[in-house]
């Protein structure tokens, strides 16, 4: 398994020095997903309720290097098993999950960290993937919706939210449901006010919230194999 | 012999019961598969370029340089040289290349030259649009209105509005599109599966045959969705080009520059009551924008016929964006407009609100006795007799509450649709129609009218909707599916239900007429004892299946329904934030078939109108024309803590139920902003008179009168 300092040495397939990277050539255009990215914490921070894990996730503490501007490879341990990918160092992991693992359970909505309908859990953090570059995920331990139960299983939360018709069109579900996955694995015994209070980071259009509320309790209560606390 | 009436009451095994959504495990585990999941092997994807002006003229595009990008395999343009652009996101040209990031970098190396044009992107009336910006529609009269508002003991006067607003659904707009030869198929987020199929023909000069449409999930449309769309036949034409797939899905910007806006709609208005509160007079000077097209006539008032009424209404053109139906076209504005103005009334009459509409409620005409029954009922359910204040919560500290109601009505209907019922020898069921799925339950409707009609548990039914290869059914819009999908599912059931007597009905020395299916068997009706097992029966079809269409059946739908919702707010005086603290909604809808999802509907649509009483706008900038917010950090949704508890009650009684099916979606998402703001003003003392109603809205409101 590589860590982000071997990745971030070994991949120059330019010249020693040449920073030119393509998110670089971007930003001269005017976006920089990897500016924005930077950017991205206050905007989030200052609108809605996120975690702290989640900011921590977003935004690593060390710049990292420069890889690219081609593809690079990319190692993901997903769900247990590990992938092995080639990627331009600006592919989100989100657009890795998508575009080539076909894991389309997290979904691009807003892509830009607002909605929260791109949720995955990485080292036991919810995250958003839209703003979690793929490179950056490396040697992380990444769940996904998929990996939450096996094919035709129900994991508990999953299952509370169809007792609960907490989802109507269901985009933004799966996201929901990595978000509460994480939230009852840090608090098993919710209150109902910890439940309104920590699910903020993600949004629903079609008016789930109701169904999401108690989806989250009774998952919870029946994890805990007792009563959350209402 | 089954007639195809619904079961009464006592009769219901499935029908009225609270039901989960029966593809509510596959969205839940993330394995739904939605039109931007799609991924047919060599799939290109697309990215727009789109004008960043308001108005403008093309005049030079170059697409050598990403023609050049290896990777690069498909140009589509969407407004040649010449033409014209009139919103900012208006689709230029598109690229399709073999990935999503080298889409994008093609996209950027178009340049496209644009002679920019005069554009009026300002939310206002007739004489600040200027000339050619306007149309004046026929005006409406009943009665004397001025000459009624001289007479009346008491008259309010307010300039009420709601801005443009979108739509946002969660999925995109957008589809892939795959050749087979001259066969095309497409996966397209949409609300119209089975009404695409021409335009994909027209546009692409190939035969309607050969077009095959499938959405078996979708991410949201609450009426943007319609139309193939000029991207959606772009990612056809681009797939075609290219000789492999193509993915077009709208970025975040571009949905909410161009996938749909809401027209706004705002008001001057008088009206006048007596001394006891019977109203008597109301004139309205209305305007608002559908962007360049003239958009809806809304009538003013709603629902409430004022014996002397005057109304005029001016469209005003702008380049704010194309307008498309949003949920319950027209009514939520017409009833924010109405209700605050009349609320007004009631407060300058120093009048419970609660005792002057129903005071009033005989001008609603027909319904009047439904509305008053659902008020009743709201008020009970939310203590107002309890918390009722006049206006301005007295009490102290900077947190001020208020009560506020609003009552709606919507027509529903069912929509024109067939449904094809197959009965197979070895007893599976399958029932089909070219129908979707919005997120509001239409699989699992289906699924429960034709079990109950069967006798069958409704893990025995398969059904089958979401593609054009099934009987065609109508788009989902206008409150219209459950309707159309329950009556056709019902008659075709019942048709195939009734040929399956008559070969099984010998077995039983009987004939069909004497038959029912209950429980699993077919069974001589009063005679228990005398029944087969489902499986036997079906065993007797030989080799071949039942087969039989139903079509929407005016003798089990009906239209017309009515509901009142109440809201309880509490405002921070100092910062102006505003909490929906608690909803209550009474709703009719005939006869429910799934009690769980009829009520997500109620709930969902009282959260989308908190969304659009407190949040949503589409912010535009006067001086460059552009849009400010087309992102979800600042084009404003609810998140699960800003809204409050709410509580729906389904009129259930028999004088409902018995009216047949009628639809949801669309009526309890149009009170809710009248409901907000009459409970806002309730609370603090002066009416913020525009929507949605932000902390710099309700600061400017006590800046000019009210508790402060």
């Amino acid at each position: 398994m590589a860590d982000q300092d071997d990745l971030h040495h070994s991949t120059g397939s330019g010249e020693p020095g040449d920073d030119n990277s393509a998110s670089d050539r971007e930003s001269s255009k005017g976006f920089s997903r990897r500016q924005f990215i930077k950017g991205t914490g206050l905007a989030v921070s200052a609108s809605v309720f996120v975690p702290d894990g989640l900011l921590k996730a977003a935004m690593p503490e060390e710049t990292p290097g420069v890889s690219g501007p081609g593809e690079v490879p990319v190692r993901l341990r997903i769900n247990g098993r590990e992938h092995q990918l080639r990627l331009e160092p600006r592919v989100t992991l989100l657009d890795a999950l998508r575009n080539r693992l076909d894991m389309t359970g997290a979904k691009k909505v807003c892509d830009r960290a607002t909605c929260g309908a791109c949720t995955v859990i990485m080292d036991g953090h919810p995250v958003y993937s839209c703003t979690v570059l793929a490179i950056d995920a490396q040697g992380k331990s990444i769940e996904t919706i998929e990996g939450l139960a096996p094919e035709g299983k129900l994991h508990p939360v999953s299952q509370a939210f169809v007792d609960n018709d907490a989802q109507q069109c269901g985009f933004c579900t799966p996201g929901f449901v990595m978000a509460v996955k994480a939230f009852l694995d840090k608090h098993p015994h919710p209150t109902y006010d910890e439940v309104r209070a920590s699910l903020g980071g993600n949004l629903c259009r079609c008016g789930t919230y109701m169904g999401i509320r108690k989806a989250a309790l009774e998952a919870a209560a029946k994890m805990a194999g007792k009563g959350g606390r209402l | 012999m089954a007639e195809i009436k619904w079961p009464s009451a006592a009769n219901r095994g499935l029908i009225g019961k609270s039901i989960s959504r029966i593809d509510g495990p596959w969205k839940s585990s993330g394995r739904a598969k939605y039109t931007y999941d799609q991924g047919p092997a060599g799939m290109l994807y697309a990215k727009l370029v789109t004008s960043p002006y308001a108005h403008a003229k093309v005049t030079a595009i170059d697409t050598s340089r990403a023609e050049r990008l290896p990777g690069v395999r498909a140009i589509h343009i969407f407004t040649a040289v010449g033409k014209e652009v009139n919103w900012e996101g208006h689709e230029v040209v598109g690229v399709a290349a073999d990935t999503e990031e080298l889409a994008e970098d093609a996209a950027r190396l178009i340049r496209v030259e644009y002679d920019p044009q005069p554009y009026l992107v300002a939310d206002t009336d007739a004489q600040h649009a200027g000339p050619g910006r306007f149309r004046e529609m026929s005006p409406r009269k009943t009665g004397d209105p001025e000459q009624a508002l001289q007479q009346a003991d008491v008259t309010s006067e307010g300039t009420y509005g709601q801005p443009v607003i979108t739509h946002c659904c969660h999925e995109a707009h957008g589809s892939v599109a795959e050749w087979k030869g001259d066969e095309l198929y497409v996966w397209i987020s949409t609300q119209n599966v089975s009404g695409l199929s021409n335009e994909y023909a027209s546009a692409l000069n190939i035969p309607a045959t050969n077009v095959h449409v499938d959405c078996q999930v979708m991410g949201g449309g609450f009426g943007s969705k319609f139309a193939a769309d000029s991207w959606g036949v772009a990612a056809a034409a681009m797939a075609r080009k290219a000789g492999r797939p193509v993915k077009l899905m709208l970025d975040r910007e571009v949905e909410l520059l161009s996938a749909g806006c809401r027209p706004s709609l705002h008001a001057k208005i008088r009206v006048g009551a007596k001394r006891d509160g019977t109203l008597i007079a109301w004139d309205s000077e209305s305007w608002g924008t559908a962007g360049m097209s003239g958009g809806g006539v809304p009538q003013l008032p709603y629902i409430i016929q004022v014996p002397n009424s005057g109304h005029r209404h001016t469209s005003i053109f702008t380049n704010i964006g194309p307008a498309r139906a949003w949920r319950a076209p027209n009514h939520p504005q017409m009833c924010f407009l109405t209700m605050a103005a009349l609320d007004d009334l009631a407060a300058k009459l120093n009048m419970d609100s609660l005792d002057f509409f129903l005071k009033n409620v005989g001008l609603t005409g027909e319904r009047a006795g439904v509305y008053k029954q659902q008020m009743l009922m709201a008020a009970d359910m939310i203590g107002w007799k309890q918390k009722w204040h006049s206006r301005g919560d007295k009490t102290p500290g900077h947190i001020k509450r208020g009560l506020g109601l609003s009552f709606h009505t919507w027509a529903g209907g069912g929509h024109m649709g067939y449904c094809r019922t197959t009965i197979h020898p070895d007893g599976s069921v399958e029932v089909a129609t070219g129908s979707q799925d919005l997120g509001t339950g239409t699989r699992t409707v289906i699924g429960i009218v034709a079990a109950e009609t069967l006798g069958l548990p409704l893990d025995a039914v398969r059904v089958e909707i979401g593609n054009n290869k099934y009987p065609p059914d109508g788009a989902s819009g206008g409150s219209t599916t459950v309707g159309g999908v329950s009556s056709s599912t019902r008659t075709s059931a019942t048709t195939a239900l009734n040929e399956l007597f008559a070969k099984a009905a010998p077995s039983l020395g009987t004939t069909a007429d004497k038959l029912e299916a209950v429980g699993g068997q077919i069974r001589v009706i009063g005679d228990p004892s005398k029944s087969i097992p489902w499986k036997k029966a079906c065993a007797k079809l030989g080799t071949t299946p039942i087969v039989a269409m139903g079509q929407r059946n005016f003798s089990l739908i009906s239209s017309g329904v009515g509901g009142v919702q109440m809201a309880e707010v509490a405002v921070d005086i100092d910062t102006g934030i505003v909490r929906m603290e608690k909803m209550v909604a009474v709703q009719d809808c005939g006869l429910i078939i799934d009690m769980k999802t009829a009520m997500s509907q109620v709930y969902g649509a009282c959260i989308m109108g908190t969304c659009y009483a407190l949040y949503e706008e589409k912010i535009m900038d006067q001086q460059t024309g552009t849009c400010l917010n087309p992102n979800m950090e600042f084009y404003k949704l609810s998140g699960l803590d800003d809204i409050g508890d709410i509580t729906v009650h389904m009129m259930t009684e028999d004088s409902y139920q018995d009216r047949g099916v009628i639809g949801l979606g669309e009526p309890p998402v149009i009170s809710p902003g009248a409901a907000i703001s009459n409970a806002v003003a309730n609370a603090i003392g002066v009416r913020v008179p525009e929507l949605p109603i932000t902390p710099d809205r309700v600061l400017a409101a006590l800046g000019k009168g009210g508790l402060v």
